[in-house]
Parts: structure tokens; C-alpha cells; sequence
């Protein structure tokens, strides 16, 4: 199953470590809150996604293993 | 072969262990305090990003308990002055200046909260995270405290150079973090400045009579037979043959 990000936008605080960390995947809106990519990540970035969660001052990002969608 | 480990009498390694980690320590909760406080101003250019200042604050707290712990036990493993590991843990129950080595315990034990719940943010919340990460204005002044308290090199002009500059960069920080997002929780922030005016005046006028004035070793509660074997009555380290060996002896 792939790895997919997710925010939870209650506790996005718009600290942007996240886009910095793992820009491949995360961009930044005006605002400074995160714009994510919607492909799923690739198996050599895993690591980075795996950062940039783990740098989030807040918590809001996750990384889910997510059942693929039913076409 | 010298004895390394120091079980012959005079100063031990361990004792100059103990005081250079417990400077580092100093150094490093210093610099962990002003770069939480760079960390939550989201203070970021192109060159140094948030994610590189948020890393060393993690880095430099975490480096404060490793040297935090080869401070205590090599203070433990000292056997010039009775402290046990308790003492280091449980403030205020040991035998050499209970208060002042209290105040250490006191300090490492809210650092090591502090860390704790920081590793398990995921799991503590980030709401009770942020409560428990505001007793590290708490821990800063508690461990500078013990450092003046306790340390036996307070009257040495770069250890007093040390704790000065901390003091200073710490009265930076603090005034900074009042004033980032100014004025909302106005109260909150006049506390804080208020408190750091009155902890460094506090500091100006104890000082002189305390830790630079006479007979501290004596008032500050060291056991007599410690105070008996040091005729300065402070642990002045007297370079003596056997100790001296262990550095100047060794082949080239």
C-alpha cells in the first residue's frame, strides 16, 4: 500500500518546516500553509517525507498507509 | 602506570569532569534556550531555514542531558564529597550543600521532563507539550543557580565570564520572546520582563556576598570534613604530583 501525507488543517499552524524539509511533494501557499502533492510518494523520498512529519511543530502532518482507491 | 580514573587521593579526573560538563551543560541550555526562542519567533533567512534552527534546539537540548548525565556521574563517582545518585534526582535530601545541589537536581529533573514529553509530543499532545515547554524558563535559572551555587569555579574569572554571558544572551532571549507578537497576553509578558529584571538584579546583589564573598563553602552547607582537607576552605584544585602525572607523564 502506498504512503500518502496528510494534514490535519485544525492544527496546521503555517510553521512551513514541511516544505522545506520535503519540497518534492510540499509546496506553500501565500499564506504559508501547505499545498501537498497528490501523487503518492515514492519510495526513495519516503525518508524525507518521514521528516519533515517528524519536524512538524505541530503535529498536524501524518504519513498513512492508504488502501488504493477504487477506480 | 597512573591511575587515570583518579583513586588516588588528590583532585580526581572525575572531578574535573564533572566541572567542565557542568559548564558545557550551562553553555548548552543556553544555547538551546535562545535558539527555542529564535525557533518560536520563526526567525528563518534563506540560507539558515527554520527546519536547520528547530534541529539545533532539538540538538543542543539533547546534548544538554548527555553532558548532564556524565556531570552526575562523575559527581556520584567523586568520592572527595558524599553525593549519590538520589541527590541528583531528588532535590534537597543529600549531605553536600543540599540546597544548592537541590537546585541542580531540580533543574535536571525539569530537563529531562522537558525532553521527554518533547520525544513523545505525538503522543502527549501538542497542547500539553506547550505547557510542559514553558518550565524551561523555569529549568534555565534553577541550573545557572546551582552553577554559582555549587561550582568551584565561580570565582575564576572565565567561569564568572561564562555564567555572564549566558545570563546575557539568556536576558536577550527572554526579552525577545516577550516582545515577538507583542501586546497580546499583555500580563504575560510584562511577568516575564519583570521577572527577568528581578532575577538579574537578584543575581547583582547576591553575588558579591554570596558565591564571590567569604566563606561560601562554609555557608553554602559542605560537609567539615570536606571543608578540612582544602586548606583555602574551597575546592581550589592544587595541581599535585601524583594527579598531574596522569596528563604530564605520558610518552610523547
Amino acid at each position: 500500500m502506498p504512503l500518502e501525507l496528510r494534514i490535519n488543517w485544525i492544527k496546521c499552524d503555517a510553521h512551513g518546516m514541511c516544505a522545506e524539509l520535503f519540497p518534492e511533494l510540499i509546496a506553500l501557499d501565500e499564506w504559508g500553509y501547505p499545498i501537498l502533492d497528490p501523487r503518492p510518494i515514492p519510495p526513495e523520498l519516503e525518508a524525507h517525507a518521514r521528516r519533515a512529519v517528524a519536524a512538524c511543530p505541530t503535529c498536524a502532518l501524518a504519513l498513512e498507509r492508504v488502501p488504493r482507491r477504487p477506480r | 602506570m597512573s591511575d587515570p580514573l583518579g583513586v588516588t587521593v588528590g583532585p580526581s579526573v572525575y572531578w574535573y569532569v564533572t566541572r567542565s560538563t557542568g559548564s558545557v551543560a550551562l553553555m548548552l541550555l543556553t544555547a538551546s534556550v535562545a535558539l527555542g526562542v529564535l525557533d518560536v519567533g520563526r526567525i528563518a533567512t534563506k540560507r539558515v531555514p527554520r527546519f536547520l534552527i528547530d534541529g539545533a534546539h532539538r540538538s543542543t537540548s539533547l546534548l544538554a542531558v548527555v553532558f548532564l548525565a556524565v556531570h552526575i556521574v562523575t559527581a556520584v563517582l567523586d568520592t572527595f564529597v558524599s553525593i549519590t545518585l538520589i541527590d541528583a534526582v531528588v532535590p534537597f535530601v543529600g549531605s553536600y550543600r543540599p540546597f544548592w545541589l537541590g537546585l541542580g537536581a531540580v533543574a535536571f529533573d525539569l530537563l529531562v521532563a522537558l525532553v521527554l514529553t518533547s520525544i513523545a509530543r505525538r503522543f502527549v499532545g501538542h497542547r500539553t507539550w506547550r505547557a510542559t515547554h514553558w518550565l524551561a524558563y523555569a529549568c534555565w535559572p534553577i541550573a545557572l543557580l546551582h552553577t554559582l551555587g555549587t561550582g568551584s569555579d565561580v570565582k575564576s574569572t572565565w567561569m564568572l565570564a561564562i555564567s555572564l554571558a549566558c545570563l546575557a544572551v539568556v536576558l536577550v532571549a527572554v526579552c525577545a520572546r516577550a516582545i515577538v507578537g507583542w501586546p497580546s497576553r499583555l500580563g504575560l509578558r510584562l511577568a516575564a520582563l519583570g521577572g527577568a529584571v528581578v532575577f538579574a538584579g537578584g543575581l547583582a546583589l547576591w553575588l558579591p556576598q554570596g558565591p564571590l564573598g567569604h566563606d561560601w563553602a562554609e555557608r553554602s552547607g559542605t560537609p567539615a570534613q570536606a571543608l578540612g582537607s582544602s586548606p583555602s576552605k574551597e575546592r581550589v584544585p592544587v595541581p599535585r604530583q601524583d594527579s598531574a602525572s596522569v596528563y604530564s607523564k605520558r610518552p610523547a
